[in-house]
């Protein structure tokens, strides 16, 4: 079992804002870390790698304490088995994606990991190019591949995803729930897309203001406000024109836009600009697959 | 024909005090870009400070420290029949504390532009301090290295006035080529020092010349 408690004070662009977290998890579970940003994600991670310390903390790792602030004890980050993979990758640019994979190896320790992990990763044409040359998806790899050679118990991953195009992000989904089942390991993921967690996790944990508000299995977490009959979507008006005697309000979200029609009473309390959601109640949506 | 020795011993001079310089600015650095110490604005003013100063002035402090009738010149003599005034070692010592802004600042800019998860990433992947810098720090900066390296190696050729405060113009000892022009002016002997200057004029544009295209390609090849 895994067992992190924690007290930190963020100083955030809004004002200081109290991280105080108690947490537990079993070995071998996908964890997920759901939130706004600047509510205290990373944060926890960094605390749980010893990068970042608390004013008030306690990590046990199986029967293993990893910090405990009363006793004064912190285990340096070197010293924890764990497995980090940046927002933005990290890859040292001197070094090639097999030098990258390398330099993670201990002393005296086999380098058939990182040949395996290349194969794993579908990474053979690339070992011997520096990250600079590499796409987006290809440094993921390599960093998630990097993460895995001192075969960590924890593999902490700071929202892996975020900067992938959808079809690169499912793929990097499913080599991240490859190792995660290979390698038999606990891992702890921020992420903001809620397909994502219910894909890959056990478990998910929704952090608001420094506060862990909801956990437990996706279904539940997101069972109230997410997931319902009815339909809605927030955007932003982009432009009220007159058409016969209704009106059609256009709305960007995401990258689609949608048309909304108003009575010219209505119309006039819209402005172009203006942040707006909209719902529609019983009615009946088409699904359909696109790949 | 001109005298070739205070070319010769200004190479000298240049290439002890760049060699000297590295090897202390590197740990300097390290400490200086991470540690949480309060009164480092203090110290990094301190290093700055030969950039602002008259040479004369740190020439006159340094001269009144090495003399043989103060605390720490009669200390060095006592105790390690160490002369600094007037000697090639007191140069040095004077070119290190002189040259000293031109290896740091460099290699610090350097290394406070490193995004801070490489570091990090290091210790992730349990890899001490010391490897880090070695193995992942150092080797993304060579360009901010290189660069200190040129212009401590440039700004020691060049110096005048610390050299003249500090060790007067002994021929095979102290007398560098900046001394030599003075002094082959103040001769009328305008041949020589045209040759001796021409020659420092020549170095020093070259110099700085590979520095801009080292900066340009680095630029271009964008590490970090």
């Amino acid at each position: 079992m895994i067992q992190i408690n924690a007290y930190k004070m963020l100083h955030t662009a809004d004002g200081n804002l109290p991280l105080d977290i108690s947490l537990t998890f079993e070995k071998g579970q996908f964890v997920s870390i759901y939130g706004k940003s600047g509510a205290g994600k990373t944060t926890i991670l960094r605390i749980l790698a010893g990068l970042t310390e608390a004013e008030n903390v306690y990590i046990k790792v199986g029967n293993e304490v990893w910090d405990d602030s009363q006793r004064k004890y912190h285990l340096p980050v070197q010293k924890r088995s764990i497995g980090f993979v940046f927002q933005d990758f990290a890859l040292f640019p001197n070094l090639t994606v097999e030098e990258n994979l390398e330099f993670a190896l201990s002393k005296n320790e086999s380098t058939a990991i990182i040949s395996e992990l290349i194969e794993l990763m579908e990474l053979q044409s690339l070992q011997h190019s520096k990250p600079q040359q590499l796409s987006g998806g290809q440094k993921q790899r390599v960093a998630l591949a990097r993460a895995i050679v001192r075969k960590p118990e924890i593999l902490l991953l700071d929202e892996p995803l975020a900067a992938l195009d959808d079809e690169m992000r499912f793929k990097l989904q499913d080599y991240i729930l490859k190792i995660h089942q290979k390698y038999q390991l606990t891992t702890l993921m921020i992420s903001h897309s809620i397909a994502e967690i219910f894909k890959l996790s056990d478990k998910v944990i929704f952090l608001e203001k420094g506060k862990i508000t909801k956990e437990g299995i996706p279904n539940t977490v997101f069972a109230e406000q997410k997931i319902s009959s009815k339909f809605q979507i927030t955007g932003e008006i982009i432009s009220i024109t007159k058409s016969d005697i209704l009106y059609v309000i256009q709305v960007s979200s995401g990258n689609n836009i949608v048309k909304v029609t108003a009575s010219a009473d209505e119309a006039q309390d819209y402005a172009v600009g203006q942040k707006v959601l909209v719902a529609s109640k019983a009615f009946n949506p088409i699904i359909q697959i696109l790949s | 024909m001109i005298n070739l020795e205070p070319l010769w011993l200004t190479a000298k001079l240049a290439l002890i005090t760049t060699i000297i310089l590295l090897v202390v600015a590197v740990p300097l650095c390290y400490w200086l870009s991470y540690s949480r110490f309060k009164l480092k604005a203090v110290i990094e003013a301190l290093i700055s400070l030969p950039l602002v100063l008259p040479p004369s002035v740190l020439g006159f402090y340094l001269l009144i420290a090495f003399s043989p009738e103060n605390a720490f010149g009669k200390f060095l003599s006592d105790y390690f029949d160490l002369r600094l005034v007037f000697s090639f070692e007191g140069l040095i010592l004077a070119s290190v504390l002189y040259s000293l802004p031109f290896m740091v600042n460099p290699i610090l800019s350097g290394l406070k532009n490193l995004p801070a998860a490489l570091q990090e990433a290091s210790f992730t992947l349990g890899k001490s301090r010391l490897t880090t810098l070695i193995k992942i720090l150092l080797p993304n900066i060579r360009t901010s290295i290189l660069t200190g390296i040129i212009m401590t190696f440039a700004h020691t050729i060049g110096e005048f006035g610390v050299v003249l405060m500090v060790g007067g113009s002994i021929p095979e000892e102290t007398k560098v080529v900046s001394i030599a022009i003075y002094e082959e002016v103040e001769a009328m002997n305008y041949q020589s020092a045209n040759v001796y200057a021409g020659i420092l004029f020549a170095f020093s544009f070259s110099v700085l010349l590979a520095v801009h295209l080292i900066n340009n390609k680095s630029r271009k090849t964008a590490l970090y």
